[in-house]
């Protein structure tokens, strides 16, 4: 096994076991290293931020987590145990939910045929249980956006916003472990955006471990236990929120350095 | 229900078009009537063939109106109708089918020559014929799913294979009604049976359309499968990465299409009263073009099976309308073409109206 824990984890979390490890993976398009030779962890109850450039290869990694695209190699562990996961299917059993950043919602079908798309309530007779699924969903809806009312019209005639807040309510609805959100707020409003981030608090308190792909470093450093920074598909190292700076941050986002390689130059450049 | 089909309330309404907000330019009445057609996709093929039966009743000579002459037009529509059920499910699922008039030859000329030639019980005969006809649809959708070959070639190449077959098979000879009635294969004639009430006369083969038009229109909006099926035409990515088997779900839709097939073979052979591989030559496109004049979009995702059959239904009433009037048969043809391009960018029309 290799090393993963590396200078950069916190030492604290060295004893308890990681919900989440994925080690040393690897995803290739052609002769593009989208995402090489990465590792990164996720205990219960934290938020890793997963940040990095255009490109970087973040949503990448997370799809070979969801299941979205396998890794070419590597190793997927999920509470210690090494897992196999082929498909999306093969996530959800270990409790991975997703929030992609394109939403990956069905156009024509509605607010609650997306959130139960896959994974349909049915009644006794088999047959679609529209009602508990409408009635489901509104109450997840009404979590995230008190005031989204359209649930029986197809999802394209939604707001940005809107359909993003379907594309959360799929992936908090069936009670994730592990919950991957890959910029969930982009398309939000400051109302909504509030509302997810009291949303990712919550369920950190619940004790899942959320991989928070973002790229608006304040919500980085309000949300984030430790922060992973990707630049060209390798990982430039994780740190803990509270031993760096956002210019720390930065700098490793910008120029691929880690804060002990950043001289006060680089940090004088970047802020300039 | 989640497909796009059903009435929310007005607020929702006004929701939307604040919303959308570029609705305000257009005329409010047209832009109302582009969204009530979007709601209900079976709504414009319905007030396309009530507009033809109300013309064709006042502008005819009376003929058109009268009973026997529905009735003469359902027993028409049957066989259309039935197979045009199974193309809607493969274009909902962003598919075509342009095999789907030769599976039904062939099951029905197995049909008939197992119960003739080989002495099949009339019953093994037809469960025979419908097993045929479902594992060509499977053979369709194992080119679609597993080796992802694009539906229009796969089924383009089917077609000629499954020609050859039938009239390998059949040598080319015929097998009439009466030979089967005479040798107590019936059954398999069973579908051209006529039910009259009063003047309007149709067949059980029409009966048995009607209800395979409830029982997939039923599977299709209320059961999980039904629902994929859409999931899968809409965005194949997206119902992938909700965890759905997207090449399980395009197998299925063509093997259950198959089947549909094969019970449209057993109809065939009641409505024509033979066994002849010059049957049901036009289907392929008769049924495509049922599916576009009924609003579902060749793009997947959106339809409704009960649009098909008003499609189909209209192409009957158009050519029964014309012929009636005195319009040749070329007239008529070219009628129908005009028809398709009109409903197909109706359709486009109508959808632009959420966009
Ligand atoms: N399906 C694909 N086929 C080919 N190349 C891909 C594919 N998906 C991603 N890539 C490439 O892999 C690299 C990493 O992409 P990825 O989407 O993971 O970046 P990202 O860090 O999520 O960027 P962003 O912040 O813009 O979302 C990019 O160069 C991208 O072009
Ligand atoms: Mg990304």
């Amino acid at each position: 096994m290799t090393d993963t824990t590396d200078a950069t984890v916190p030492a604290g979390r060295a004893g308890d076991q990681p919900l989440c490890e994925l080690r040393n993976i690897r995803i290739s398009f052609g002769g593009l290293h989208a995402v090489d030779d990465v590792s990164v962890n996720l205990y219960p109850g934290e938020v890793v931020a997963l940040v990095g450039g255009n490109g970087a290869g973040k949503s990448t990694l997370m799809h070979a987590l969801a299941g979205a695209h396998p890794a070419d190699s590597g190793e997927i562990w999920i509470n210690g145990q090494p897992v196999t996961i082929h498909n999306p299917r093969d996530a959800r059993t270990h409790g991975v939910e997703v929030i992609y950043q394109k939403l990956a919602l069905a156009d024509n079908i509605d607010a609650a045929g997306n959130v139960f798309l896959g994974r349909e309530l049915r009644t006794k007779t088999g047959s679609l249980d529209d009602e508990a699924m409408a009635s489901a969903t509104q109450k997840v809806l009404a979590r995230l956006n008190p005031r989204f009312k359209n649930l029986k019209t197809a999802v394209k005639s939604l707001s940005g916003g809107q359909r993003q807040s379907v594309a959360i309510a799929r992936a908090v609805h069936f009670n994730a472990r592990i919950l991957i959100m890959d910029e969930p707020t982009a398309a939000l409003g400051p109302a909504e955006t509030a509302q997810v981030r009291e949303l990712i608090t919550q369920l950190k308190a619940e004790g899942i471990g959320i991989f928070l792909i973002s790229h608006d470093i304040h919500d980085v450093f309000d949300l984030a236990d430790r922060i992973s920074v990707m630049a060209q598909g390798q990982l430039v190292g994780t740190v803990d929120k509270n031993a760096v700076t956002k210019d720390e941050v930065l700098a490793m986002i910008i120029l691929g350095k880690r804060p002990e390689e950043t001289t006060p130059d680089d940090i004088a450049e970047l802020t300039s | 229900m989640a497909v796009d089909v059903v009435a929310a309330d007005d607020t929702d309404d006004q929701e939307i078009a604040a919303d959308a907000g570029q609705e305000q330019g257009r005329g409010n009445l047209v832009s109302s009537i582009q969204s009530v057609l979007h709601r209900y996709p079976a709504l414009s093929p319905a007030l396309v063939l009530l507009a033809a039966y109300v013309v064709f009743t006042f502008l005819g000579d009376g003929r058109f109106a009268r009973l026997d002459t529905t009735g003469r037009m359902l027993q028409q529509t049957a066989v259309v109708g039935v197979l045009a059920i199974g193309q809607t499910i493969i274009v909902l699922t962003a598919g075509i089918d342009l095999s789907i008039g030769v599976i039904a030859i062939f099951s029905h000329l197995f049909m008939a020559r197992l119960a003739m030639n080989n002495g099949w019980p009339s019953i093994l005969a037809l469960l025979a014929g419908f097993v045929a006809a479902t594992l060509f649809g499977t053979l369709n959708g194992a080119l679609v799913s597993k080796v992802k070959l694009p539906p229009f070639i796969v089924t383009l190449g089917t077609l000629n294979i499954f020609v050859a077959l039938g009239l390998i098979y059949s040598q080319a000879r015929e097998i009439s009604g009466d030979d089967l009635r005479g040798s107590g294969n019936g059954l398999l004639v069973w579908t051209g049976k006529t039910i009259s009430f009063g003047s309007l006369r149709i067949t059980t083969g029409v009966l048995m359309v009607v209800v395979l038009y409830a029982v997939f229109a039923y599977v299709l909006s209320n059961t999980a499968w039904g629902r994929h099926i859409y999931a899968v035409g809409d965005d194949a990515d997206a119902a992938a990465l909700a965890g759905i088997d997207v090449n399980r779900v395009k197998l299925s839709a063509y093997a259950v299409a198959g089947l549909i097939y094969g019970i449209g073979g057993w109809i065939l052979l009641g409505r024509a009263d033979t066994a002849s591989t010059n049957n049901a030559g036009g289907a392929n496109l008769d049924t495509i073009t049922a599916v576009v004049i009924g609003g579902t979009s060749l793009f997947g995702g959106r339809g409704l099976i009960w649009g098909t059959l008003l499609g189909a239904l209209i192409v009957t009433v158009y050519n029964t309308g014309l012929s009636l009037a005195g319009v040749n048969q070329d007239y008529r043809t070219l009628a129908i073409g005009i028809l398709v391009i009109v409903a197909v960018a109706i359709d486009q029309w109508i959808r632009k109206a959420r966009k």
